[in-house]
């Protein structure tokens, strides 16, 4: 089944063509993973599938990204829906400086999702569904600050769990953490991906090749290369997948 | 190599120098009216009406009336600053427009205090009909304390790390629930940095207030917005230029409560600034 659609998109940072008609479709609750050198466009077309890069001054998009068949660029209104629909996990583990209950609370909150009564559950559930909820669940209202990498990493999942997303985005979500913290984020992923589908961008060749069913090669803004993970990593198609995962690129 | 080492020391003195020579002067001000106007101070002086053509009794009204002006002139400049200020920084692309607001701001800063004394009389007092009274020249004021809330503002609210943005609009946020929940509460404390320079600036003006609200001698407290006060910088002007006979330490006790309510007022913005610095 097919969750997201990406055909012939084009991105351009005013004058810089940073991605070349790009075409992949992801599959429902499956992990893909995008792989290529730095600046290789993997972040930017990451950032295409929940219109992150409207952020940005000077971007034009050309192409269209279909999540669920419906055309993310061109539904007038529902952005909010869309970044709730598609969460977002960032290189960086950036909990809000609230407490920890708040972190996960935030999202129903500003989606009007839950009464009063119903954020406890919203939250214990999240925080279950990450396996924080044992090591937590007696300083919900300590601020989520005071915690260590992964766990605040896992607590930035749990905020989109909190929010029902259904496609989970993961911007070098390990970058910043240890070899060991790094293996039980991959193993949550493994976890999470009976629920969810989940894209995520890494350069550690490895983890892609570990974590994920699905993997795509980029370079130079063109996706080279995507398939099945272990076809990438034993077949390569194209010469230049095959340099890559042998060593000879950067 | 040793020439080097000299080079450094020489360089060292004289940024120490002129680090200390910013400092005398401060030092030098708080000293003089300490010393020459703390013998005018006490309650008779603080809290009662001036006798005797100015020349004994208080100075109430002029206290009074400053504080008046400063809660009004700020209660006025400080919403529609951090509006603008949210605007400019959170919704404003950088165009024509922008870079026009943006140098009108600057433009406004750069304005002598007269001048918007001139602007208040024609505006407010004569124009819009209110009068010589405590509305128009805390309009007026706070017009003046508008550039220095906005910027201070503007760069709290930039200074705001990117990615709380990011994650909250990540989240499915709107972008006002993002200023609201993600961005505003980080900036603050900045915001309130603006708003304590604005009080010094606001409650020290004379010229602005001059010709909108400042009676000369009114031995009695505002009724409502539409009356007269006196003010203490202009009390002040007034006992030194306008009326001899006065004792010398009437003058300096009389800056030296100007100087001291406005540090009361800035002590009470930095305590509210730090109960939000803890809050986060």
């Amino acid at each position: 089944m097919k969750k997201i659609e990406v055909e012939h998109l084009n991105l351009w940072y005013a004058d810089f063509h940073a991605l070349h008609d790009n075409t992949m479709s992801i599959r429902e609750k499956i992990i893909t993973s995008l792989i290529g050198p730095s600046g290789c466009g993997k972040s930017t077309l990451l950032r295409c599938l929940n219109r992150m890069n409207d952020l940005i001054e000077g971007v034009r998009i050309e192409g269209s990204v279909k999540i669920d068949g419906e055309d993310i660029y061109q539904m007038k209104s529902g952005l909010t829906a869309l970044r709730k629909k598609i969460g977002m996990v960032f290189q960086r583990p950036n909990p809000f400086p609230l407490s920890i209950y708040e972190n996960i609370a935030f999202g129903p909150k500003v989606h009007h999702m839950a009464k009063a009564g119903e954020l406890d559950g919203i939250v214990e559930e999240s925080l279950k569904a990450v396996h924080l909820w044992g090591e937590l669940k007696d300083k919900l209202g300590k601020s989520a600050l005071g915690l260590s990498l992964e766990q605040k990493q896992r607590l930035c999942i749990a905020r989109l769990v909190a929010v029902k997303s259904e496609v989970l985005l993961m911007d070098e979500p390990c970058s910043a953490l240890d070899p060991l913290a790094t293996l039980k984020i991959e193993e949550l992923m493994r976890y999470l991906k009976t629920d969810f589908t989940i894209v995520i961008v890494t350069h550690n060749m490895q983890q892609a090749a570990r974590v994920s069913d699905e993997t795509g090669f980029m370079l130079l803004g063109e996706l080279v290369e995507f398939g099945r993970t272990t076809d990438i990593f034993t077949r390569p198609k194209d010469k230049r997948t095959e340099d890559y995962i042998t060593g000879r690129y950067g | 190599m040793k020439n080097e080492i000299v080079k450094e020391k020489i360089g060292f003195g004289v940024l120490l120098a002129a680090t200390l020579f910013v400092v005398i002067p401060v030092l030098l001000i708080i000293w003089l009216i300490i010393s020459k106007g703390w013998s005018a101070l006490s309650l008779e002086f603080l809290f009662t009406m001036p006798r005797n053509g100015m020349r004994a009794g208080g100075i109430f009204p002029a206290i009074v009336g400053t504080f008046y002006l400063v809660i009004t002139s700020i209660a006025f400049s400080l919403p529609i600053g951090v509006a603008a200020a949210i605007y400019l920084s959170e919704y404003a692309k950088d165009n024509l427009l922008t870079r026009i607001i943006n140098l009108a701001i600057i433009n406004l800063a750069g304005v002598s205090s007269v001048v918007f004394g001139l602007f208040g009389l024609s505006l407010f007092v004569v124009f819009l009909k209110f009068g010589v009274s405590i509305i128009s020249g805390a309009l007026t004021l706070g017009i003046m304390a508008l550039p220095v809330i906005i910027t201070t503002a503007r760069e709290a609210l930039r200074a705001v790390p990117k990615s709380y943005r990011e994650v909250s609009f990540s989240l499915g946020a709107s972008r006002w629930q993002t200023i609201r929940h993600s961005v505003l509460p980080h900036a603050l404390p900045g915001i309130l940095t603006g708003a304590i320079l604005s009080i010094g600036r606001v409650a020290g003006e004379t010229a602005p207030i001059l010709f909108t609200v400042a009676a000369f001698y009114l031995p009695q407290l505002p009724h409502s917005l539409r009356d007269q006060v006196m003010a203490l910088p202009y009390h002040l002007y007034i006992m030194t230029t306008q009326i001899p006979g006065i004792p010398e330490n009437y003058r300096y006790g009389t800056a030296l409560v100007l100087v001291g309510l406005v540090l009361i007022m800035n002590i009470a913005a930095v305590v509210i600034r730090s109960k939000f610095r803890k809050k986060k």
